[in-house]
């Protein structure tokens, strides 16, 4: 990056000399400008112009009428997000559910799809296995499928008479829930068992942006849960490929030297493998974060933020407040709010995976996958 | 010293694990032998929960919409119908939502490749200025979630004049950030010499693009059409807010609005996962083509 851009303007300065290079990066700069004119143009008209639009949006008091850009509408400060964080109202509290959904959604799909993914790797990884390519194959393979195909998939899978509660009721002879029509957090439900069917007084009151204590604590809706096993199925493969390729790049030597110092395969694993891997889980929790709390497509296919706002997230509230009930400013106002929360939780999951100096090998090891994502 | 010995032998392992297994197979013991009967167990009951679903969906769009309801888990329809099948491709939109991802697929996907190897090869090798700031720009972008922009895409393309065109349907899919960044890291490994070569020889910077560079870029604009085809194909979210028109959906748009219930009256699963199974096709395909590509993407997108 650094090393072109020294002869830059010499040329210009002194048109006689150095020729020769002259002639051979004839019209660079122009040749330049036309070649990722293009990109310059589709981004800067459809990404950085939209942005900037919304933006403005979220700050005013525009009704989907006509332009926003129009004299009659008007600017009304922090409003919109003073609306939605005041935790008074309706819209608020919506607010406040759809990151309680996706909050939990977030903190079981995260570590599952890690673990699961780590896991699938190190299983198909092994030197002395057969049929590797198959297996790999078939992890993979939900992970090309969209969203919508997996989601109609999902939606019968897990319907009252579907496939999972015939598999539960043949194993346990049980009947099993009604996923996506089952409004009940699974942390109440877990309460539940012990003899807890209310709100303790203490956590009962309206708090944080509407919701009780209680409220915040309700754990992932059955239905929500159906979405989080299908995440952790639909996402394990591709981050599978990740872990396949770091894998790869660790040496072999340490773990040999391990083994020689009679360390089991378990220690091997946590104490010489995982260490390595680093650079690698780092992106894939990365990555993680970032897709799981943009839950989208799932809820428009499929429950729509049913049963009883348990799978409205801050995506799909963002859509239904602008594109149904047009609260445009409202709409942008969440969408810029849920840009923040993603950066702060890759900052934060940054700063808690910070690390030392880093070595040749894993800087090898990360570059690649850097690039893919 | 030991330093180039770790490095032949670490590169050898990796090269050619398989060759080494016979080898290290002889030496098993009975008890890692039962080790690796219950690893494959363990595999084999995984790949049988990741492949089920897809088989059951294929089996339950052949049944009959009681059986799909009386039967989920049966493989084997009892009585094989096609009903499901002829009513997508007789009596709905299916062809048309069909067609539609197609043409916006194809060129999202021919653009794709052609602009962003231009930008690519631009930012990797011409010297002009600004080239710095363009590229963290790209680098920026990348960053954006695509949720953030469901609003202000509407925004710009109701302003534009562009809703409900397959102009607003195509034009903002036709730059991806990520594919720009893939193809400068590999331009970047091409050695200059050849270009130079062919500068010398009198070719103008779009001739030594066009017919020296991205010859040698295949591997680079493979992975770039797989990931274009994918991402376009199985597009959502802009396609929802860039148009209204029934006769501009695609198969994401159309078979959503038929899982939310469009054309159903009680379940009509098997109509429903046959056309989840016949949109998976075409990227099924892509992926069995380039299966191993995909499965080293890791590695091939950035070194090809």
């Amino acid at each position: 990056m650094a090393s072109p851009v020294i002869t830059e303007r010499a040329p210009e300065k002194t048109p006689r000399r150095d020729h020769r290079s002259r002639g051979l990066r004839r019209g660079e700069g122009v040749a330049g400008w036309l070649f990722v004119s293009p990109v310059v143009v589709i981004l800067g008209v459809f990404l950085f112009l939209p942005v900037l639009m919304a933006l403005w949006v979220s700050v005013s008091d525009w009704g989907g009428r006509g332009s926003p850009l129009s004299p009659n509408v008007n600017f009304v400060g922090l409003d919109n997000y003073g609306e939605l964080t005041s935790g008074q109202g309706l819209r608020s509290r919506d607010f406040g559910t759809a990151l309680r959904n996706n909050a939990w959604y977030v903190f079981l799909v995260v570590p599952l799809q890690t673990a699961l993914s780590l896991f699938l790797a190190v299983l198909v990884s092994r030197r002395m296995m057969k049929a590797r390519g198959f297996f790999r194959t078939a992890f993979y393979f939900p992970s090309v499928t969209s969203s919508v195909a997996i989601t109609v998939l999902w939606i019968f899978l897990f319907s009252a008479a579907g496939p999972v509660n015939a598999l539960i009721a043949a194993v346990t002879g049980g009947k099993g829930p009604n996923w996506f029509n089952d409004p009940r957090g699974i942390v109440h439900l877990l309460f539940g068992v012990f003899g807890v069917d209310a709100a303790p007084a203490a956590i009962s009151q309206p708090g944080f942006l509407g919701l009780s204590g209680w409220d915040w604590i309700a754990g992932p809706s059955v239905a929500m849960s159906a979405f989080i096993i299908m995440a952790v199925f639909t996402t394990s493969g591709t981050f599978m490929l990740l872990f396949i390729a770091a894998l790869q790049n660790v040496g072999y030597e340490l773990t040999e030297a391990g083994m020689m110092d009679g360390a089991s395969a378990w220690q091997r694993f946590w104490r010489i493998t995982l260490p390595q891997l680093r650079p690698t889980l780092f992106t894939v929790i990365t990555l993680g974060l970032i897709g799981c709390w943009q839950v989208f497509d799932q809820i428009y296919t499929g429950t729509k933020g049913q049963p009883g706002k348990t799978t409205i997230t801050p995506a799909y509230l963002s859509y239904t407040s602008a594109f149904s009930n047009q609260d445009w400013g409202i709409g942008a106002a969440i969408a810029f709010i849920l840009f923040l929360i993603i950066i702060a939780f890759t900052l934060l999951q940054r700063w808690l995976l910070r690390e030392r100096p880093v070595s040749k090998r894993r800087i090898r090891a990360y570059t690649p996958k850097g690039a893919r994502s | 010293m030991t330093d180039s010995r770790t490095l032949a032998r670490t590169k050898t392992l990796t090269d050619e694990p398989i060759d080494r297994a016979p080898q290290r197979r002889r030496r098993l013991t009975p008890a890692s032998r039962l080790g690796q009967i219950a690893l494959y167990g363990v595999l084999a009951l995984l790949a049988l929960v990741y492949i089920y679903p897809f088989l059951v969906q294929v089996a339950t769009s052949f049944k009959s919409e009681q059986e799909a309801a009386s039967n989920p888990i049966s493989l084997i329809p009892q009585t094989f119908t096609t009903a499901a099948y002829e009513r997508l491709f007789l009596n709905s939109d299916f062809p048309l939502w069909f067609a539609n991802s197609a043409v916006v697929t194809i060129l999202v996907t021919l653009g794709r490749v052609f602009f962003v190897s231009l930008a690519g090869y631009a930012l990797a090798r011409l010297r002009f200025r600004g080239r710095g700031l363009i590229f963290a720009l790209v680098v920026g972008v990348m960053a954006v979630p695509s949720v953030v922009l469901l609003i202000p895409r509407f925004l710009v393309l109701n302003q534009l004049g562009m809703y409900d065109s397959y102009a607003g349907m195509v034009l903002p899919l036709l730059v991806d950030a990520a594919g720009v960044f893939i193809m400068k890291n590999f331009f970047e490994s091409i050695p200059p010499s050849v270009e130079e070569q062919a500068r010398i020889d009198g070719a103008g910077t779009f001739r030594v693009f066009w017919s020296v560079v991205l010859p040698m870029a295949r591997p680079a604009l493979i992975t770039i059409v797989i990931l274009s085809f994918q991402g376009s194909w199985n597009e959502l979210t802009h396609f929802i807010v860039s148009v209204q028109d029934p006769g501009l959906f695609t198969l994401t748009r159309g078979v959503a609005s038929l899982s939310s219930g469009q054309l159903s009256q009680g379940t009509q699963y098997p109509l429903k996962l046959a056309a989840a199974a016949l949109m998976t096709i075409p990227v099924a395909v892509v992926f069995f083509i380039f299966q191993k590509r995909i499965m080293n993407t890791s590695e091939g997108a950035v070194k090809g």
